[in-house]
């Protein structure tokens, strides 16, 4: 676990970007997921924060909002054994070949 | 009212320009669990739907009540989840939530340090910005040149109060109401009230404008 | 793993004084570094919620623990008087992370 999100008062806060951009599909789709497995009591805000702290601090400054809440959705279904990394890692192939070349 | 983007639950092939690992991840865990049973499509169109149906709108209309009818003002200050029934304004996916009232006296600012906690169930879904790294750094340090980064002065006589939601209680700033509006209906009050106020980083004049002044997400 | 004493206790009413406990927290906190070991006031009880240290950790969160705004000045917080004196940060802190200061 590590502190990257505990960011109050560090001292190299920039100017802050104040554009906007509209969602892509999939980042409309994490939300709304995320939100239906909390619905459904399988996973709550608190265990989504806790997974999601549990990536690096190089992960956590890389990826974007949504993808480090979809890091958050993956691997606390694993933890649950809701799902396996192999069929996740399956379907993305599975997927990818029916995308083609829209996915590249 | 403008159609909400359900149908990313049902696309098969997704009109995104790009797919990044993650992107992809999320397509594959929708099918599986769909496949399973763990999730009905219903279940996520129904979350999209619920966030996409609330705006920075429900907010202008929470204040522009409370600049005119006072004891509907106290209501929303004492009972904050009751007064949003009154409006039509569905607050009951929150916890708990609370209004902070500015005054001649004090100005609040709204940050979630931790992550990016707001109250997503009048307002809808946060800007960009509130959930930067940036403004969760500054916001807490040096409030008054945040404030000034989104044109908005604070003279030394005023106290400036940032509150961190770090728990479950979520905040919406009662901005003051400007000068020079007396003779204005309650509903182009609300036009003036714009989100960034709600957060309290900005502020309203008699000429605001909350449909022009901001992204639409 | 986030545990910590359940002590129960009479709630600190606003305006009392408090101290952010300091010591290293393990596991899933929502209370932020930059208070920690700082002293402030208590504005108001929010009222008793489920513990979020344990929630994260799918427990149920019971027995639940109160929820108190914390109110610090600028200079506590930052060491000396960053733009204007009266300026304070309002924080949202469960009572297990508080001690009472004379």
């Amino acid at each position: 676990m590590s502190d990257a999100h505990d960011v109050g008062g560090a001292k190299d806060g920039g100017a802050i970007d104040r554009s906007g951009h509209e969602l892509s599909d999939w980042e409309v789709l994490a939300d709304g997921l995320s939100q239906a497995l909390d619905a459904k009591g399988i996973w709550n805000t608190d265990a989504h924060r806790r997974v999601r702290e549990q990536m690096t601090e190089e992960q956590y400054d890389e990826l974007s909002y949504y993808e480090r809440w979809i890091y958050a959705v993956e691997n606390a279904l694993l933890e649950l054994d809701v799902l396996t990394k192999p069929e996740i890692d399956d379907k993305v192939r599975d997927l990818e070949r029916t995308w083609g070349n829209a996915a590249t | 009212m403008a159609q909400t983007r359900t149908q990313v639950v049902d696309a098969h092939m997704p009109t995104d320009h790009e797919l990044p690992y993650y992107a992809r991840r999320i397509y594959a865990i929708r099918d599986l669990l769909l496949d399973k049973g763990v999730l009905e499509a219903e279940d996520i169109k129904r979350e999209i739907d619920y966030i996409e149906r609330r705006s920075p709108a429900n907010g202008a209309r929470l204040v522009a009540r409370a600049w005119t009818d006072e004891e509907f003002k106290q209501r929303l200050l004492h009972d904050p989840k009751t007064a949003c029934a009154e409006m039509g304004i569905d607050a009951s996916g929150m916890n708990e939530f609370v209004v902070l009232e500015n005054t001649q006296r004090v100005r609040h600012v709204v940050v979630c340090t931790l992550c990016s906690c707001y109250p997503r169930a009048i307002l809808g879904r946060p800007p960009d910005w509130y959930k930067s790294v940036n403004y969760r750094k500054r916001a807490v340090v040096e409030p008054r040149a945040v404030m000034r980064e989104f044109g908005q002065e604070v003279g030394d006589e005023i106290e400036v109060r940032v509150v961190d939601s770090t728990a479950d209680i979520r905040y919406l700033v009662l901005p003051q109401r400007p000068q020079g509006t007396d003779r204005m209906t309650e509903q182009e009050l609300s036009r003036l009230v714009t989100r960034d106020s709600l957060i309290g980083v900005s502020d309203i004049d008699a000429s605001s404008d909350a449909s022009r002044s901001e992204e639409p997400f | 793993m986030g545990k910590r004493s359940d002590v129960t206790r009479s709630a600190f009413a606003p305006g009392r004084w408090v101290r952010v406990r300091g010591d290293g927290a393990s596991g899933h906190v929502r209370t932020p570094s930059y208070v920690r070991g700082k002293n402030g006031r208590i504005v108001k009880c929010h009222g008793s919620f489920r513990n979020p240290e344990e929630r994260a950790y799918f427990r149920d969160g019971l027995p639940r623990k109160r929820l108190y705004l914390v109110a610090f000045e600028t200079k506590e917080l930052w060491g000396k008087i960053v733009e204007v004196k009266n300026d304070c940060v309002f924080v949202d802190i469960y009572e297990h992370w508080l001690e009472e200061v004379e």
